[in-house]
């Protein structure tokens, strides 16, 4: 029997009483989503993946979200699978832009590690907690967050040694083997 | 010792980098370096309408245009809440399940040529050039298809496309043996992949594994048969599962999961065929797809939805949206928040690749060195995908 993302919602609301949940609503939201405080986030994931009636034993993905100028601003959605049931469920989280700290969920499913760290590369998300927090896809010395809304698409000059300072100049000796300027002779 | 693998080495398939950290020919540490080919295509996204995002997607798994056009396709059709006529629901499966099969057939030529067996390869690229020439007689590209819309497709299938798609499907099976008759048995390839770069079926699900690499660990979760989409319920086929979760056993599924999309792929011709070699190739819903070029010569109404379409796009509802399905690679899914208007506000994808590369250093913890290869290759990456 399939499980039915309204009986999970139940659930939940019976196991944490004080938490306040709070169902997404919208004209077009197609998933059951829900929205969980931050400081409960672990517990109610450790529960959906131990409890058998849910089995969420795996987290198919999770990434941030800037939803400028709304306050508060980001939010994590979490889409997590249950093998055993054939069901999904949506968790989203709300973070604000002045503290954006989640804590981490990777001790509930590893694999929230590389998601995790996308989220941090792309929207400056901390996750307390997480094992190895760097950048993941953009170079370790890059500045900025740039899925943030604010955050330019492009126009920005490239970067090259003659306009990035503290990048190393090719050496001198190079020169040595670039090829000499050879004049021809008008005939 | 740390080693130094990639980003430039042709066994990593692609721009892969991994530091390996070793104790004579052991692995005692590996971990994936990645982000060599990122074009923020999540990024670029939000500033296209969702059709300008298809090309994009051609380009994220390079191997498997197909799919990524219809996971794209079925989430902002999710979105929209519209459901596309059944005969391109055919066309579709049709299209993605020979993806199924090229992707297949590059990957066990590439993986074979890991660990060095050149011959296959030659095979299977000549029944993937095949597949390619296809894509070409459908929509005019080798790679880059583009040929799903939201809500249809970009064109009609062409004379004598089916006739071309049958011959195919009617000697694959004969091809997918000749590969077999190649490794199957070969006592230096099951040296190579029996018993190396284990999975376990815990580990694979908590380190979110999904695709043929799941399922050659036994454990039976196909996206088409557990939420079926585009009517997969009506096709009938197997799903191949390992027992070991092995190399071997990764191989195993990924061949016979061949065969069951030749099954799949007959079925699709004798479903078009039936619907219509040539009919209706989009919804005719022209808030949303465009009206077919002929109408839009004749009628006014058409001629007005021809522009909006093609100046604006279409605006979805407010709301979001994450629909899945079964790429050759895994799961592969599109989430979409829609803020009315005909942008995205956030495109996330998810990618199998980048998920399943992650299970790479639980496989070859301990192991030998050489075996890291074998890995990579069982595992089928592409780093369009996973770096995006």
């Amino acid at each position: 029997m399939a499980l039915a993302p309204t009986r999970v919602e139940e659930k939940l609301r019976e196991r944490f009483p004080d938490v306040a949940f709070e169902r997404q609503q919208g004209e077009a939201v197609r998933d059951h989503t829900l929205y969980v405080p931050a400081e409960a986030l672990v517990d109610v994931c450790t529960y959906l993946r131990d409890e058998p009636e849910c089995a969420f034993t795996m987290l198919s993905w999770m990434g941030g979200a800037d939803y400028l100028p709304r306050v508060p601003r980001f939010e994590c959605v979490y889409s997590l699978l249950s093998i055993q049931h054939a069901a999904r469920f949506t968790l989203k989280v709300r973070v604000p832009e002045e503290q954006p700290r989640v804590p981490t969920v990777c001790d509930v499913w590893p694999t929230a590690n590389w998601h995790e760290r996308e989220a941090y590369d792309f929207y400056g998300i901390t996750f307390t907690g997480h094992p190895d927090l760097t950048r993941i896809l953009l170079p370790e010395d890059w500045v900025g967050w740039p899925l943030r809304k604010d955050s330019p698409l492009g126009y920005e000059e490239v970067a090259f040694t003659h306009n990035t300072p503290g990048r190393i100049k090719p050496s001198p000796a190079l020169k040595k083997l670039a090829p000499k300027k050879v004049r021809y002779r008008a005939q | 010792m740390t080693l130094n693998m990639g980003p430039q080495h042709p066994s990593t398939h692609g721009v892969l980098r991994v530091a390996l950290e070793l104790d004579g020919e052991n692995v005692v540490a590996c971990k994936p370096v990645i982000g060599y080919l990122h074009t923020g295509m999540e990024k670029q996204a939000e500033y296209k309408t969702y059709t300008q995002s298809i090309p994009q997607t051609d380009r994220m798994d390079y191997l498997s245009p197909m799919s990524n056009n219809l996971a794209l396709c079925l989430s902002a059709e999710k979105l929209l809440g519209i459901t596309v006529p059944e005969r391109v629901q055919a066309i579709r499966v049709l299209l993605t399940e020979l993806t199924r099969i090229s992707a297949h057939c590059v990957w066990l030529g590439t993986h074979a040529i890991d660990i060095g067996a050149l011959t296959v390869f030659w095979y299977c690229f000549r029944e993937r050039e095949k597949v390619l020439s296809i894509y070409d007689m459908v929509c005019g590209a080798r790679m880059t298809a583009s040929y799903f819309r939201v809500g249809g497709l970009a064109m009609d299938i062409p004379e004598g496309f089916l006739e071309r798609c049958e011959k195919f499907v009617r000697e694959m099976p004969a091809h997918i043996d000749e590969y077999e008759a190649l490794l199957t048995k070969n006592p230096i390839w099951l040296a190579r992949t029996k018993g190396v770069a284990p999975l376990s079926a815990a580990d694979a699900i908590a380190w979110g594994v999904t695709g043929p690499s799941l399922r050659g660990s036994g454990v039976n979760w196909d996206i088409r048969k557990a939420e079926p989409y585009s009517g997969y319920e009506t096709y009938d086929f197997n799903v191949p599962l390992g027992t070991r979760g092995d190399a071997f056993d990764r191989f195993q599924v990924r061949v016979a999961e061949m065969r069951q999309s030749t099954r799949i792929a007959e079925q699709a011709i004798r479903r078009v065929r039936e619907l219509g070699v040539s009919g209706d190739y989009r919804l005719r819903d022209f808030k949303y797809v465009l009206p077919p070029k002929e109408e839009v010569k004749t009628s006014m109404e058409a001629l007005i939805h021809h522009f909006k379409i093609v100046a604006h796009g279409f605006f979805p509802p407010v709301g979001e949206a994450y629909q899945a399905i079964e790429a050759p690679k895994g799961e592969l899914g599109f989430y979409f928040v829609s803020d009315g208007s005909a942008r995205p506000w956030r495109m996330k994808v998810r990618s199998p690749s980048f998920v399943n590369l992650q299970a790479l250093p639980v496989m070859v913890q301990g192991k030998l060195v050489a075996d890291v290869i074998a890995a990579i290759g069982s595992i089928d990456i592409v780093l369009g995908e996973i770096d995006r």
